[in-house]
Parts: C-alpha cells; sequence; structure tokens
C-alpha cells in the first residue's frame, strides 16, 4: 500500500469514471426529455408530464412506422437467418475449391458495398423493377447485404459442431434435411440466435436504404420517421421526437439484455486473425 | 469429409438461395456502378431517358472537382481519427484496463459501450444533438459556453468524436477476446521481469494479437469509410466543411440527381476501399 500505488489506484478509478460519463451522458436525454414539459435539445431535470406520450400516440404515422419497421426487420432477419444457417452448413461440410477465398471476398464487397457505395445502382435497379415503395423488395436488399457477414460468422459456428454426430444420425437412417434440422441445428443454436439477433439489430436500425427505397410515408419505418420528425417545416417536433426516440429503442435493447442474459455478449471464434 | 451425406448437388442446392441474393442486390449493383459512372445518366431531364456513353470524364471530372478532393480529405481524415485511432485506442485500452476491474464494474461498463453501439442511428443522432446543440447542450453547459454551437464550428471534430462514441463497443469485444488468448504465463513473467503496462503491452500482449489488430483495424476503417450516419448530424454541412464521401455521394445523386458523375464517384471509393483492403492483406500476409 504505497503512496505511488494508491496514486495509481486513484487515477485508474478516475480513468474508468471518465470513459463511463463519456458514453453515459450522451443517453440520458433519451431517459429525461420524454417526460418532460418542455423537451428541449439538452439535458435537465424534467418537469415530469405524459403529454408527450399521449401526444406520440397520436400522431398519425408514429405507430404505422412502428409497424413497418417490425414487417421490414422481422423479413429481413428471418431470410438472412435460414439462408445463411443454410449456405454455411454445406459451405462447412462439402469442400468447394476457393471457398475460404470467396467468402472472404463477399465479407469485404459486403462491408464496402452497402453502405452508400451502391446507392445509385440499386435506387435505379428498384426503380425500373417497380418496387420502390415495396418493403419486401427493400427487406430483401437489406437481407442480401447481411448475408455474407452472416454466412462469414454462422460457418465458424457450424466448423465447431462435431461430425460424428452426424455420423451416428446417420448409421440410425436419417436424412440430410433431418440430421440438419434435429442435430446441428440444436448444436448450432447460439450462432443462429447470434446472427438472428445481429440481424435484427441491423435491419432495426437500418436508415439509408429505406430511406431510399420508401418514399411513401405511409411505408416508412421508424428510423426514416423519425427523421422526418426532424425536418418537417423546418423545426423538430420536440413532443414527439424523444418518446418516439424511447419506444424505437426499446426491442433492440430488450434483445440486448436477453441475448446478455442468455450468450453473454462475447466472440466466440468468429472473427479471428 | 461429407459426413453429412450432402453430396455435392444438394450442398449447392442449400448455398444456391443465399448467393442468389448476394449476387442480385450486392455483386450486380457493384458491377453496374461500374458502367453507369460512365455515363451521363441523371435522375430527370433528357440525359434520363437517354444516356449516353461518356467514359472516364465523370471520373477525371471528379478527381479536379474541388469538392471531391475536399471530401477525400475529409474522409481520409475521419477515417484515421475516429477509427483507426480513436475505436482502436479506445477499444484496446478498455479491453486491457476492464480485464483486473470486478465483475459488476466490468459489466456496467462494457453494458453502456455496447447500448451506444446497438442504439438505432437515427436516435443517436438525436442524443447526440442533445450533447452539442446551442443554449441548451449538454456539452456547452458542462464546458460553462452555452454559446458555442458544436456541430457548425467544429463539425468534423464532433464528428469524429461522435463516431469514437458510436463505434467502440466491436473493437473492444474483438480486443477482449483477443486478450484472452494471451497466455497468463507469460504475462506473469513480464511481471516479474518489472515490466511497465507499457512494455507488457508492446512486448508481450502486441506479437499475439498482431493478427487481431488488422483485421480489426480493417474492418473498422472500411465501415467508417462508408459510413452514412454523419448526414444525420451534419448533413455534409456547413459549406461542405463535414461532407465525407456517402454524404457527397448522397447529395450528387438524389439531390443535383447527377447519378452517373455520383456512381463514378462511388467507383472511386469503392477503388479505395479496395485498396485499403490489400493493404491489410498484404500486412496480414507478411506475419505468416
Amino acid at each position: 500500500m504505497s503512496p505511488l500505488w494508491m496514486v495509481r489506484r486513484i487515477g485508474f478509478y478516475v480513468l474508468v469514471a471518465v470513459v463511463m460519463a463519456f458514453f453515459a451522458v450522451p443517453m440520458l436525454w433519451l431517459a429525461s426529455a420524454p417526460f418532460d414539459s418542455r423537451p428541449g435539445l439538452g439535458l435537465r431535470w424534467p418537469d415530469w408530464t405524459l403529454d408527450n406520450v399521449t401526444a406520440t400516440f397520436d400522431h398519425p404515422y408514429a405507430l404505422t412506422s412502428l409497424v413497418n419497421s417490425l414487417v421490414l426487420c422481422v423479413i429481413a432477419t428471418v431470410v438472412t437467418t435460414v439462408l445463411a444457417a443454410l449456405a454455411a452448413y454445406a459451405l462447412s461440410r462439402v469442400r468447394i475449391p476457393g471457398r475460404d477465398l470467396l467468402l472472404y471476398l463477399l465479407l469485404l464487397l459486403s462491408s464496402v458495398v452497402t453502405g452508400t457505395a451502391a446507392m445509385v445502382p440499386i435506387f435505379v435497379m428498384m426503380l425500373q423493377l417497380g418496387l420502390i415503395n415495396s418493403q419486401f423488395g427493400t427487406a430483401l436488399v437489406i437481407a442480401g447485404g447481411m448475408l455474407p457477414a452472416a454466412i462469414f460468422i454462422l460457418k465458424d459456428f457450424m466448423d465447431a459442431v462435431p461430425r460424428s454426430y452426424e455420423e451416428s444420425a446417420r448409421v440410425f437412417g436419417a436424412s440430410p434435411r433431418q440430421v440438419l434440422a434435429h442435430v446441428v441445428l440444436p448444436v448450432a443454436r447460439p450462432g443462429v440466435a447470434t446472427i438472428f439477433v445481429w440481424a435484427f439489430v441491423n435491419a432495426w436500425g437500418n436508415f439509408l436504404l429505406p430511406f431510399l427505397l420508401l418514399r411513401d410515408v405511409g411505408a416508412q419505418p421508424a428510423a426514416v420517421l423519425l427523421r422526418t420528425l426532424y425536418d418537417e417545416g423546418g423545426s423538430a417536433n420536440l413532443t414527439v421526437i424523444p418518446v418516439f426516440s424511447l419506444l424505437y429503442s426499446i426491442p433492440v435493447v430488450v434483445l440486448y439484455l436477453f441475448v446478455n442474459r442468455r450468450y453473454g455478449f462475447r466472440f466466440h471464434g468468429g472473427i479471428k486473425s | 469429409m461429407d459426413s453429412a451425406g450432402l453430396g455435392v448437388r444438394r450442398a449447392a442446392a442449400f448455398v444456391a438461395p443465399a448467393l442468389l441474393l448476394i449476387g442480385v442486390f450486392l455483386v450486380f449493383p457493384a458491377l453496374w456502378t461500374l458502367y453507369i459512372g460512365i455515363t451521363n445518366y441523371q435522375l430527370t431531364g433528357p440525359a434520363a431517358a437517354n444516356p449516353r456513353v461518356v467514359g472516364l470524364d465523370n471520373v477525371l471530372n471528379a478527381v479536379r472537382d474541388p469538392l471531391f478532393t475536399n471530401s477525400v480529405w475529409l474522409t481520409a481524415l475521419f477515417v484515421l481519427g475516429s477509427a483507426v485511432i480513436g475505436q482502436n485506442v479506445l477499444g484496446f485500452g478498455l479491453a486491457w484496463l476492464l480485464r483486473t476491474v470486478r465483475p459488476s464494474l466490468r459489466r456496467t461498463v462494457e453494458g453502456l459501450v455496447l447500448l451506444s453501439w446497438i442504439l438505432p442511428g437515427t436516435v443517436v443522432a438525436y442524443l447526440w444533438f442533445a450533447v452539442l446543440s446551442r443554449d441548451t447542450g449538454t456539452l456547452g453547459m458542462l464546458l460553462g459556453s452555452p454559446q458555442t454551437a458544436w456541430l457548425v464550428q467544429y463539425p468534423m471534430t464532433s464528428l469524429i468524436v461522435f463516431n469514437v462514441w458510436r463505434g467502440t463497443a466491436f473493437s473492444m469485444l474483438l480486443y477482449t477476446s483477443a486478450l484472452a488468448a494471451v497466455p497468463p504465463s507469460q504475462l506473469e513473467t513480464a511481471r516479474l521481469a518489472g515490466a511497465s503496462g507499457w512494455q507488457t503491452v508492446r512486448d508481450v500482449v502486441f506479437p499475439h494479437i498482431r493478427g487481431h489488430v488488422l483485421t480489426n483495424t480493417l474492418l473498422i476503417s472500411l465501415w467508417t469509410a462508408n459510413d452514412f450516419t454523419p448526414f444525420l448530424l451534419t448533413a455534409g454541412g456547413p459549406n461542405h466543411q463535414s461532407e465525407v464521401l456517402p454524404v457527397l455521394i448522397y447529395r450528387q445523386a438524389l439531390e443535383s440527381g447527377q447519378l452517373g458523375y455520383a456512381s463514378a464517384m462511388s467507383l472511386l471509393l469503392l477503388l479505395g476501399n479496395l485498396v485499403i483492403a490489400l493493404v491489410y492483406l498484404r500486412l496480414l500476409r507478411r506475419r505468416a
């Protein structure tokens, strides 16, 4: 317990406190502004009221857009998880020449293209296919962007499933489909759950693609509506924005808590050097 | 090898739907960017109906366009400041420091960092308006200078700090799992030999996680270079001072309607990404 040790210990905890404040302070707004009678873009102790909540529920598009988000997100997430699981399983079990290189290239491509580099062709393609304002079409575009990373991560989980399980199942006459459904998937469930949650959080927060492809306010998800609330009429609609932000954040926070409790937020292999 | 009895045909059937979606919505648009980029395609007007091939004119114009070069510098600054330095250093620092603290504190800090990562981008933009806005903003209040409009006066610095806040979680998670792979006996030896924290990191830890550092830096660089969230915070303003490439491309394509010209810029962004990726792959290979 030398003085030097004490100083270093105190310095250490000050550092941790500063980092915590850096991450926590911006989030406090989400707790105060929704329940403040005069919500603003700033932090203050709220003058408690629930009027903003009523106003948000009365907003013509608020609830519709949350339902739209849910539709978009469920389609994109289910498509991504199912197709990625099938592909990852096959790629894990059958040796195809150049498989790893192909996967790596697709991963690079997806981290590059999904953002903004391909927004012009995606917009033009959907325009010519008549899929502007189609939620299903937009969901498929989102899924296409998430698939390479999903396959990449899931393949690692599938590689970890012992092959002897499948061999035993086959000895007892199980078909490949049965092996997948009753042997591999249950064992790889943490991986599939990870991908499901990852895809859901990504699709739920996706702003650019719905913003580009869904121009009709009745079809827009919460991400786009929240942005419109800021721009329309030149000034921000601060009665609705805070409550709506909170409502819109709840699903990902709940999912995060669930995953954290169930599996712990860790990288299991997945990304290695 | 084929313990599941899949057979090549069934395996192909399993892979095909995923490859189809990737092909249609990822590979095809990427290739099409190449084509649109050499035409004078526009959103409206005569060139919308009959785009004409103009060859490399778009690319040459872009390289000479002060808005484009400005944007390239801002993007480089954004990637270097917020990803390569900011997220990397803070993410590693958190992973390193949190090894030794008690689990409850560790979980709280990690939880906050992760939350800032998973909240939807549009919500996060409002959170930061509340921090950085003039008159009522939290930062101005804390520093006692409420007159400062941070997003207007210091747009790039604001974006960099914002992106460190937003993206550090990934690096923290990756380095946490990487540090778990460093043999404890070597750390113990370093401690007994009286090595300082910095010496331990440099001589014992770093050689073990070099591959992780490269992979992490590659991914966060690519994500940051293609990130559209700056649009939500500053929309490129004031006066193009924070117009990173994704924002510039969006504004050229959909606000000015210059689809061909914007595609040529996309093409250059893709090439830039490819160059970054190749440099990292080279570094990675040299290790092996």
